[in-house]
């Protein structure tokens, strides 16, 4: 009876042997997942007891845990309330985390595994585990410019700015209004917690939402850079160089026509390029789109980044060229050429592509997150800038700049110009239609032969807030922005 | 006529030094708790390792006494076993204490009935003496085996706890017969199949290199499998009623040494588990959960908090008294090991399936090398209970196969379970005693040489 009880053994070995391997899989591979799911209590607890690691901008805290006397050991703090909600997020016991609070959660909270010896070192040494820190690349004085700028505008405007560093894709400022104070969802007082989410989500200004990375809207003619870029390239056109312009662009067989924003002509039935974006002329980049073609156009925009995610360290949406990659009708490919019809983009998204057109045609992918650091100060990670596409040759970049000057010294751009400064700029005003609310949007940059920073205003209008231009309203915030970035 | 004797040594201060070990590790486990959680060691701290080593120690002095020749490596690795399940039981009491002071002590039942387990392996020790007494009962402990899984469907002793019906209630004493008939069921399956093995095995048909046993013979385990469907019905004890079988099954493939019973086995079992998991609502619960847990987040609430528990625990786990495993329902018991994997981590719970792994290992060992063939289908039988146990209950709170009710030996908190595998191992002490102890001298009688000596005790 013996030979079946060694097979019996082989068979108990081979079970045994199927348990230790479920178990290693178990607590080895799983282990993350399990630990990131976000009913897992037990990690919150011990999170949220433990003394989490600060978020700095420019060597001072905008996050950090402070020794806390209630039922968890450590607060979280956030001295600067609604500055830098838009970037840190929150960290709540209930609703969670956003924000860099959420992105870079595994550093902060020490379970990084880049952390591992620190975390062992901690435990031989019988020390309560840190975490570690994350250095960002927000410019503290663009960052407050750009706040007070929407500020100045009204509590009840919606808008959003982004300053990027172009030769980098650092982000140097990130804005969006309505906010609100991440203080309140970190409390320790639950019930206090649960009554501030509530208003908040109840709000209908969304004060919780990142107007800057997650409000895709019409681009109106701050898209035209685009468009430019295209026909720059395709066409081989300089600034000089003859455009079609005029009262109205017709299309033949369709009633439709493409006028200009207050009916005028532009100049003249042929203007220069120049002079066309200089004077944000409908006409003159409807026919250019028209001449380029969907496809290139829309090659070009995701060359600057449209249709990707390229920006990770916040959840931000992907702007779009069309909707659902359709075919468009001619009319529709007008106004998609002026960024009408259905463009969408992020103030992010245009950010990018003024920093492109300011870094020679080369995209950057745009980072908030500069060093991460173990709680002992050692550099864990240094963030290297990374390239996302080349958009335009850099002679090509360096033709718009010009014209994107001009706009700035002579054309709709003018309430952004700084004395002593070069500046370039575009601006754009969506007023797509009469129910719709108008957006007013400007983008910029400064100085404009050696940029040294890309800015994207959004100025969303509300029923009681009629008016709106891009310049107006844009251009004095990206000049506070730049001014502050510069100095 | 002198053959040189090899004469097995009996290695029982081995045992007691490896025994030391086991308390060592226990005392110091529970310091380690009591200084974690309330910062101090209690006095009741050293009462309870005075207790345990006092009931390790004699269930020792029993052993080296009655069966000097038994295996050594045993008692120290069950008494390993059931001072670490005690110890994590102390733990998730000062949680549940601490949420609510009413709360009794587990642990201290624990300690009682683990008392008691000690003293029924001396008195099985003492009593027994020699295995082959008990084939002499086949029958009668088939009579009780089926009486004891009768019990709990009576009507007024018999007892429904979560949704399965496994627990008689009698005065203050709650009992399962579920562990007791499990030893019941291998001493009647080694006793019967001893006899009836020649006809199970020397007939049948051979197909595809394997010897199928013939429609006729197929009786017995056609009714071992109807118990266990009827266990699976009625009790809806999915784990008893695996365990039941595959005991059957493997005492039936080790009598007979034809793999094709294990075939049928296998097929039989695939066949029941099929049709139970079409038609019993509790066995597509189980599979449910298996196979997502996180699609009902709130039925399968202790499979999930177990397994974050066990991720929680990682490589290195929390340490004695800092994870939080009372966060799972029935930590203390069915969920124990997910309770270990948490504050021990990988490592400990790897140590702790190794000492199942050392425990099976000499119980095939014992199989092996018993002389009679009852002794050997006995021992293997035992062997075969306690590590498909193991593995069904290990691999059903670790999500490697649907979970089903089944106590873990010598950790889980529960009287019956403890009593029933110290008996358990005082059988399988009993057998390796019996045959690793020197044959009794042959007296030269020249005449009858041919006749076997049995010594009678």
């Amino acid at each position: 009876m013996n030979k079946p009880i060694r097979s019996l053994a082989v068979v108990f070995g081979l079970l045994f042997f199927a348990l230790l391997l479920g178990i290693n899989h178990l607590q080895i591979v799983e282990a993350n997942t399990l630990n990131a799911k976000s009913d897992n209590r037990r990690v919150i607890d011990e999170e949220f007891s433990r003394e989490r690691g600060a978020i700095l901008v420019a060597g001072e805290p905008i996050a950090e845990s402070v020794p806390s006397e209630t039922a968890w050991e450590f607060q979280r703090r956030y001295p600067e309330g609604k500055l830098y909600s838009d970037i840190t997020g929150f960290y709540s016991y209930i609703y969670g985390r956003e924000g860099i609070e959420q992105t870079y959660n595994s550093v902060l909270s020490g379970n990084d595994d880049r952390l591992f010896v620190n975390r062992l070192v901690d435990l031989v040494s019988n020390k309560k585990p840190q975490g570690g820190s994350v250095e960002l690349t927000v410019n503290p004085e663009a960052q407050r410019a750009a706040a007070a700028g929407l500020a100045e505008l009204g509590a009840n405007r919606m808008g959003a700015v982004v300053a990027i560093e172009p030769a980098t894709g650092a982000i140097l400022a990130m804005s969006s209004q309505p906010s609100y104070d991440p203080n309140r969802l970190a409390s320790h007082d639950l019930v206090a917690v649960q009554d501030a989410w509530k208003s908040l989500n109840a709000d209908k200004n969304k004060p919780m939402l990142n107007r800057a990375t997650r409000s895709a809207l019409p681009p109106g003619s701050t898209f035209k850079l685009v468009t430019a870029a295209t026909a720059i390239e395709d066409l081989d056109l300089k600034p000089k160089d003859k455009v079609k312009a005029g009262r109205e662009l017709t299309f033949p067989g369709i009633s439709y026509t493409l006028t200009n924003s207050g009916g005028g002509t532009c100049g003249g039935n042929e203007i220069t390029l120049q002079q066309a974006l200089s004077v944000s002329c409908n006409v003159s980049f409807g026919w250019l789109g028209l001449k380029v073609g969907q496809e290139s156009l829309a090659a070009k925009a995701t060359s600057f980044g449209f249709e990707k995610k390229p920006f990770t360290d916040l959840s931000s949406y992907a702007s779009t060229f069309t909707a659902k990659n359709t075919e468009l009708e001619p009319p529709q490919l007008a106004q998609s050429a002026i960024g009408q019809f259905e463009v969408r983009a992020t103030p992010l998204q245009m950010a990018m592509v003024t920093a492109g057109i300011a870094n020679d045609g080369i995209v950057m992918k745009p980072q908030l997150a500069r060093i991460l650091r173990a709680p002992n100060l050692q550099v864990i990670e240094n963030i290297e800038p990374e390239q996302v596409d080349e958009a335009m040759t850099p002679a090509d970049a360096n033709e718009l700049t010009t014209m994107m000057v001009a706009t700035v010294d002579s054309g709709t751009g003018r309430p952004a110009r700084i004395p002593g400064v070069k500046v370039a700029g575009k601006t754009g005003t969506a007023q797509s239609a009469p129910d719709r609310p108008a957006y007013a949007w400007f983008v910029g940059f400064a100085p404009a032969d050696n940029p040294q920073v890309a800015v994207a205003v959004l100025v969303e209008s509300t029923k009681d807030t009629g008016d709106i231009g891009g310049g107006r309203l844009g251009g004095p915030i990206a000049r506070a922005v730049m001014e502050a970035a510069l100095r | 006529m002198s053959t040189p004797v090899w004469i097995p040594r009996k290695r029982r201060n081995v045992e007691l030094a490896m025994l030391f070990l086991a308390i060592l590790l226990t005392v110091l486990a529970r310091v380690s708790i009591e200084l974690t959680v309330n910062g101090s060691v209690p006095s009741s701290a050293y009462t309870f390792a005075v207790i345990f080593a006092a009931a390790a120690i004699g269930a020792h002095l029993a052993v080296r006494f009655i069966a000097p020749y038994a295996d050594p490596v045993i008692l120290p690795l069950v008494v390993c076993l059931n001072g670490i399940g005690i110890n994590m039981i102390h733990r998730i009491d000062l949680a549940r204490q601490a949420a609510n002071p009413d709360r009794g002590s587990l642990a201290a039942s624990q300690v009682t009935w683990t008392a008691v387990g000690i003293i029924g392996f001396i008195v099985v020790l003492a009593i027994v003496r020699d295995h082959r007494v008990l084939q002499k009962y086949t029958y009668t402990f088939g009579f009780i085996a089926i009486a004891l899984l009768l019990m709990p469907l009576l009507p007024v002793i018999g007892q429904e706890i979560r949704g399965a019906r496994l627990w008689i209630h009698v005065g203050p004493f709650s009992f399962q017969p579920g562990e007791a008939a499990k030893i019941s069921l291998a001493i009647f399956f080694a006793g019967y199949l001893v006899v009836k093995r020649d006809a199970l095995a020397l007939a049948g048909k051979r197909f595809a290199g394997i010897d199928f046993p013939r429609g006729r013979d197929l009786g017995p385990i056609g009714l071992a499998w109807l118990l266990s469907l009827g266990i699976l019905v009625f009790q809806r004890d999915l784990g008893s009623s695996l365990l039941f079988f595959g005991l059957f099954v493997v005492v039936l493939y080790v009598a007979t040494e034809r793999p094709g019973w294990v075939v049928v086995g296998v097929g039989l079992f695939l066949g029941g588990a099929y049709v139970a998991n079409l038609s019993f609502s509790h066995v597509q619960r189980r599979v449910s959960a298996w196979l997502d847990p996180w699609a009902n987040p709130e039925q399968n609430y202790q499979i999930i908090s177990a397994l974050y528990g066990m991720a929680h625990g990682g490589v290195l786990g929390r340490g004695w008294g800092e994870g939080r495993p009372e966060m799972t329902p029935f930590s203390f018991s069915d969920f124990i090991l997910t309770s270990l994997g948490e504050e021990l981590g990988l490592t400990g719970l790897m140590a702790i399936l190794m000492i199942y792994v050392l425990i099976v290992e000499r119980g095939v060992r014992i199989a092996l090398t018993c002389r009679d063939a009852f002794g050997k289908l006995l021992a293997i039988g035992l062997t075969a209970s306690l590590a498909f146990q193991v593995f069904v209950v290990a691999g059903g709170v670790t999500k490697l196969i649907p979970l089903t009710g089944l106590t873990t030996p010598f950790l889980a908190h529960g009287g019956s379970s403890i009593v029933m595998n110290w008996i358990i191992m005082a059988l399988l002490l009993v057998i390796s005693h019996q045959t690793r102890k020197p044959a009794p001298e042959v007296l030269e009688f020249s005449s009858d040489e041919a006749t076997q000596v049995v010594k009678l005790r």
